[in-house]
């Protein structure tokens, strides 16, 4: 019986790969386990729940889109990968598996070579990442330094390179300016070449265009695609522009309030989105030649992430919520084609696929 | 040669580095007077015509050489003990100088480095220190000054020590701040996503953000420390006698100000203001100097 997906059986589902990985190749580089992320207050009275019980995987070389709106938990979870959390921002539990290591349970020293070395990430302001003070090809250079020990000079001829590679005009000269004398999409490029300096397997950008003009947005892209092939890395892109996903990604993974609603691969999910949110995002995209319809919005509020309903945290907004919406929160049920969605509406689905 | 022929050709970048300091726009005035200072501070014992800690009685109280009664040996006249005031003055600066600006220093470098800490790894380190701070500040510094000289006893290092002491607390309250602005920064976020350890952080890319600030205080400081000395030198707790400091001729010189020997206040008054003023200038214009942004303008 297919169709009796009890809770149990889903929770060792998302965990079976991992303990089943040895003999298969094709063993994620990234894999989150049910990794939950609390901010707790000084107190400890209250606990908002940022990341709530995310699993998802990254294969090497793939791109990973995570979209949802401002506080569904994103960054937190970008933050939480890196072990590089405010301090009131802890893990909770789980495990986030990279390479076969769990970075979780890593020391605070074996982090800091994960960090920069391995996973690079690229933040939501990548025009003000840049030290003022110091010139551009130190700053691409000192990651290569700090984890490599390279000379200066090495470095300096490796930002060079770099500065090359991310398409900066006469490298040589940049390379001995500063920041303000750069433009804004110079700024980016050079961030982007810090980030893949010393050639890191996996490249977070958090929200990178969101502060550049379209032409500039639309030129990064092009750029990451290609450091991506060329170097081979995952990319996970976390944004709310559900255009750049279907530009940039392979996967994609759905946030709301904390928790993974929907993930697949992008095709399947956006031609025929499982979750209730994913369709009601999709059919908020504006689209070309289509000026008689009104853009719908999605009604109501996301939930207070410190005090979440008892059943499923969109319920309260769904256009589809029944009675057990409310009273009960959904498990992540799989679906076909590696597509997994946490809506009781995917359960009845594969209810009446199997009858 | 025709007109196409001849290619424009740019003078070679400057860099930064190479354009911070161009001779004309040097604010002259200031570095002039400390630039005086300090060659009578290092040539004092070439320059001095006579001995500063040594008078002749017979010859008390002697007006510079424009007044009646002056005369070329005793330039800027004597003192009450008979000893020439040209001479003491230069030894004088060799006090002010060598106080001053060690005394700043080490305070800089201890309030700097406290400030760094405090600000960034924050938490009970962050306590520690700024209460501390607070404490210190509730103190009055000239107050404090005495009563730490009082115990360790006048010299010339002692001062420097006690002025270090009282005042690095004004370095660790400016740079805590900043550092607190600083540490929110997209540039060091990147730099900890980066995997650059807490240390490299704070000495690559704390430090040099805050050393501009740092260097503006000093300077402001360096007036406010030379004068401190002055009034301790003033108040019998600094700089001992017969060592000629600039406070301490203004204290000596104070009973005779009434009955007309002017001299003996207004000139070391003199070299205290112009030596503060010229600091001030020279930091107002460091701190223009330092900011990499306007610089280029």
């Amino acid at each position: 019986m297919i169709g009796s997906v009890s809770n149990s059986t889903l929770s060792s589902v998302s965990s079976d790969p991992r303990r089943g990985v040895a003999a298969t190749p094709a063993r994620p580089l990234l894999e989150l386990d049910n990794l939950s992320t609390h901010y707790i207050s000084a107190q400890g009275t209250r606990v908002v729940r940022a990341v709530d019980d995310v699993s998802l995987r990254i294969n090497a070389g793939e791109t990973l889109g995570i979209v949802g709106e401002s506080g569904s938990g994103k960054s937190t979870l970008a933050l939480s990968i890196l072990r590089v959390l405010p301090p009131a921002a802890q893990i909770v539990s789980g495990q986030v598996w990279f390479e076969g290591e769990d970075l979780v349970r890593m020391s605070d020293a074996q982090m800091r070579h994960v960090r920069g070395k391995r996973i690079a990430m690229i933040l939501q302001d990548p025009m003000a990442s840049l030290n003022p003070l110091f010139t551009i090809g130190n700053q691409v250079g000192e990651p290569i330094r700090v984890h490599e020990g390279a000379s200066r000079a090495e470095a300096w001829r490796r930002a060079r390179a770099l500065l090359k590679s991310v398409h900066i005009p006469s490298p040589e000269t940049r390379v001995t300016q500063f920041p303000h004398e750069m433009s804004g999409g110079m700024r980016q490029r050079i961030v982007g070449a810090i980030g893949i300096s010393c050639e890191p397997r996996l490249l977070i950008a958090d929200e990178p265009t969101t502060s550049l003009d379209l032409t500039i947005q639309a030129q990064y892209l092009n750029l990451l695609r290609e450091l991506q092939r060329e170097h081979g890395l995952a990319l996970i892109f976390i944004t709310h522009n559900l255009g750049i996903v279907a530009k940039m990604c392979d996967q994609l993974v759905v946030m709301y309030a904390g928790r993974v609603v929907e993930s697949g691969p992008v095709s399947r999910i956006f031609n025929a989105p499982a979750h209730p949110y994913t369709q009601a995002l999709l059919n908020s995209i504006p689209r070309m030649g289509d000026s008689r319809q009104r853009l719908t919005a999605i009604e109501g509020q996301p939930p207070d992430l410190s005090a979440l309903p008892r059943g499923c945290a969109f319920a309260a907004r769904c256009p589809a919520a029944f009675d057990r919406c409310h009273k009960e929160a959904p498990p992540e049920f799989n679906l076909d084609g590696g597509r997994t969605a946490r809506c009781w509406l995917s359960s009845v689905a594969m209810q009446s696929g199997a009858a | 040669m025709s007109m196409s022929s001849e290619i424009i050709v740019l003078p070679p970048s400057v860099t930064p580095r190479a354009a911070a300091i161009r001779l004309g726009e040097l604010p002259m005035i200031p570095l002039i007077i400390l630039a005086t200072i300090a060659f009578m501070a290092i040539f004092a014992d070439v320059l001095a015509p006579h001995n500063p800690e040594v008078g002749a009685l017979t010859a008390r109280f002697r007006p510079p050489f424009w007044q009646a009664g002056g005369s070329m040996d005793h330039i800027l006249g004597t003192d009450q003990l008979g000893r020439d005031v040209l001479s003491r003055l230069i030894f004088g600066a060799r006090v002010s100088m060598v106080v001053g600006f060690t005394a700043v220093i080490f305070a800089g470098v201890v309030g700097t480095a406290l400030g760094i800490l405090a600000g960034y790894l924050g938490g009970w380190v962050d306590q520690v220190i700024m209460r501390i701070t607070d404490a210190w500040l509730a103190l009055p510094a000239l107050t404090f000054a005495i009563f730490l000289a009082a115990i360790v006893g006048p010299s010339m290092w002692n001062i420097v020590i006690i002025l270090g002491l009282v005042y690095w607390t004004r370095y660790a309250r400016v740079v805590r701040g900043e550092v607190l602005s600083l540490k929110e920064r997209e540039f060091v976020r990147l730099a900890i996503v980066a995997g650059c350890s807490k240390l490299t952080i704070m000495r690559r890319h704390i430090l040099p953000n805050v050393v501009n600030s740092a260097i503006v205080l000093a300077t402001l400081m360096l007036g406010v420390v030379i004068v401190t000395e002055a009034s301790l030198s003033f108040l019998g707790v600094g700089v001992p006698p017969p060592q000629p400091a600039w406070g301490l001729m203004l204290s000596d010189g104070k009973q005779g100000l009434m009955v007309g020997y002017w001299w003996l206040t207004v000139l070391p008054g003199c070299c205290i203001m112009l030596m503060v003023l010229s600091a001030n200038l020279l930091g107002d214009w460091l701190r223009v100097k330092l900011d990499p942004q306007l610089r280029q303008l």
